[in-house]
């Protein structure tokens, strides 16, 4: 074929549209205009309002004292990949391109605080056995529905949903799904763990297109002594957690709203908590 | 040369009937699609709030002075600061924290329907309210009175392919002023309203409305607010449960 042929065929395809995929590389700035003090400050104590927990995900919850991060074990527990949706962070996008064929290997997600890149295979790789290790980073694959990115993340390691020690399994499986509209990207990301909850955990994330580059990562979580006794494990017994009605006596909510549960997110709940919820005069703290 | 040329054509011709939609072949062109008949996804039916974020902002009424997450103007706040809900539930204006760009924020049901081949038409349960998505070539009168749901136009994106990935874009205007939370915190009648409505599969393979809602307001928003509310498909209308708008809760 001479170099002409090449030209012009080139052209040709150029001209064509794409038939799936769009491109999400870039910096996306993060848009913290929902949950604001969950992914900014960080939730009130013992609020977990709208999280279809079981029994024994609150009862973990309630077991939670923030001490219990100071375990060399346990420092790094709030960093799986969860925390894409649960902190504040910008995001870093990029495709790794397979150097022979150039088609895309993987897509790169950096630039949350101490995590490392998330890595979303596209090359049909299966995820491992059930029995392969599980880490705070988990394995990832991604499929191309049309425009939409789905990504499967599975075999992390037990970490948080809520960062007030709502607990995730390591039996969790992540779904998220990138869906971008011009400079706006939306990823929806879904919970199904079968220890914890009782029905999916949605939550999603709004980002613009920025052209102030992100960073690719901040420094990794790395464990330290922090003095915690060697076999102390902080926590509280159960009935004995000293922050229980913190969040409720603030806000004037009553506290099985608090305790969670999957009735806590549907409508019905209004009437159930109608009389018993007394607003408060004034907000006295985290306004905005 | 004439070999190059020939695969070219192939090439291009190929691509061609890929955009080829809505055109007949080798005749005169078909008359286009409606919008219902060229809906790349199902967004009719019932749907119900999964209320997993703004928790307080939105299942309670918050207190005054909470704005949390919110880029208000100087001027929005006074305003919020002034909220009296016993007034407002005097004055009669109860539906204020009802209009477009909050409605899909108070916990209720959806139920979407077509009203014609171009026009969708969404109602709500909670404060009984009805919005109307033109598509085609529709546009908002001239000078038309401001309406607590506005005028909105709608267009499909995307879909199509064997792929779920297609977008209902709305955008809004002509809104009256209102609430874009309950305890006062205001917009303008200059707001517009720009949303996306997706589908999104669950594990389950059970579909989930997500949709996207970005406000502009020149006067009391320093951005746009982008929020997303997501929304459960039901299988009928057993749980429609039709109340009236409340200043106070």
């Amino acid at each position: 074929m001479t170099r002409k042929t090449i030209f012009v065929l080139a052209l040709a395809l150029a001209a064509a549209p794409a038939f799936a995929e769009i491109d999400l590389s870039g910096s996306w700035q993060a848009i913290n205009h929902e949950d604001a003090l969950e992914r900014g400050a960080g939730p009130n104590p013992d609020d977990w309002a709208g999280l279809p927990f079981n029994e024994s995900g609150r009862a973990k919850a309630l077991s939670f004292s923030q001490s219990i991060i100071s375990m060399p074990e346990r420092t790094c527990w709030f960093q799986t990949q969860w925390h894409i949706a649960a902190g504040p962070f910008s995001l870093r996008m990029w495709a790794v391109p397979d150097p022979i064929t150039g088609k895309v290997q993987a897509w790169m997600i950096g630039a949350w605080e101490t995590r490392a890149p998330m890595t979303i295979w596209m090359d049909g790789r299966p995820h491992p056995s059930k029995n392969a290790p599980h880490d705070q980073t988990g394995f990832t694959t991604g499929v191309w529905n049309g425009n939409e990115l789905i990504a499967t993340t599975t075999h992390l390691k037990s970490g948080y949903i809520r960062r007030n020690g709502a607990a995730s399994s390591d039996q969790a499986t992540i779904t998220t799904h990138f869906r971008r509209h011009g400079d706006l990207l939306t990823l929806t990301l879904i919970m199904d763990d079968p220890v914890y909850l009782t029905e999916p955990y949605i939550l999603t994330r709004s980002y613009n297109l920025a052209t102030n580059p992100v960073a690719i990562g901040g420094p990794p979580c790395i464990v330290g002594d922090e003095g915690v006794e060697s076999g102390r494990v902080p926590h509280y017994l159960p009935g004995k957690n000293p922050f229980v009605d913190e969040m409720t006596k603030r806000y004037g909510i009553p506290p099985a709203a608090a305790m969670g549960g999957a009735e806590t997110m549907y409508p019905e709940y209004r009437e159930k908590i109608k009389a018993a919820f007394k607003r408060p005069e004034k907000c006295t703290i985290n306004c905005g | 040369m004439k070999k190059i040329a020939l695969v070219t054509l192939a090439i291009l011709a190929a691509h061609a009937t890929a955009f080829a939609q809505g055109r007949g072949r080798g005749g005169a062109p078909a008359p286009p699609q409606t919008a219902k008949a060229a809906a790349p996804i199902d967004v009719t039916g019932y749907w119900v709030s999964v209320v997993t974020e703004d928790w307080r902002y939105r299942m309670v009424t918050p207190a005054k002075g909470d704005y949390q997450g919110v880029p208000m103007t100087p001027e929005a706040r006074k305003i919020a600061d002034a909220w009296d809900p016993a007034k407002e539930e005097a004055s009669g204006e109860v539906c204020k924290s009802y209009g477009a760009p909050a409605i899909l924020r108070v916990p209720g049901r959806l139920h979407l329907t077509w009203q014609d081949d171009q026009t969708l038409r969404m109602d709500t349960d909670a404060g009984k309210q009805t919005r109307v998505f033109h598509f085609g070539n529709w546009k908002p009168a001239s000078g038309g009175p401001h309406t607590i749901q506005g005028d909105s136009v709608a267009v499909w994106e995307g879909g199509g392919r064997g792929a779920t990935d297609g977008a209902m874009k709305v955008t809004t205007t002509n809104l009256k002023a209102g609430f874009l939370r309950k305890n006062g915190v205001p917009y303008g009648e200059d707001t517009s309203l720009t949303e996306y409505y997706e589908l999104i599969a669950m594990p389950d393979g059970a579909p989930l409305l997500v949709v996207t809602i970005s406000t502009t307001d020149p006067m009391y928003l320093r951005q746009p607010f982008v929020i997303t509310s997501q929304f459960k498909k039901e299988p009928t209308d057993a749980k429609w449960h039709p109340t009236d708008c409340s200043a106070t809760w």
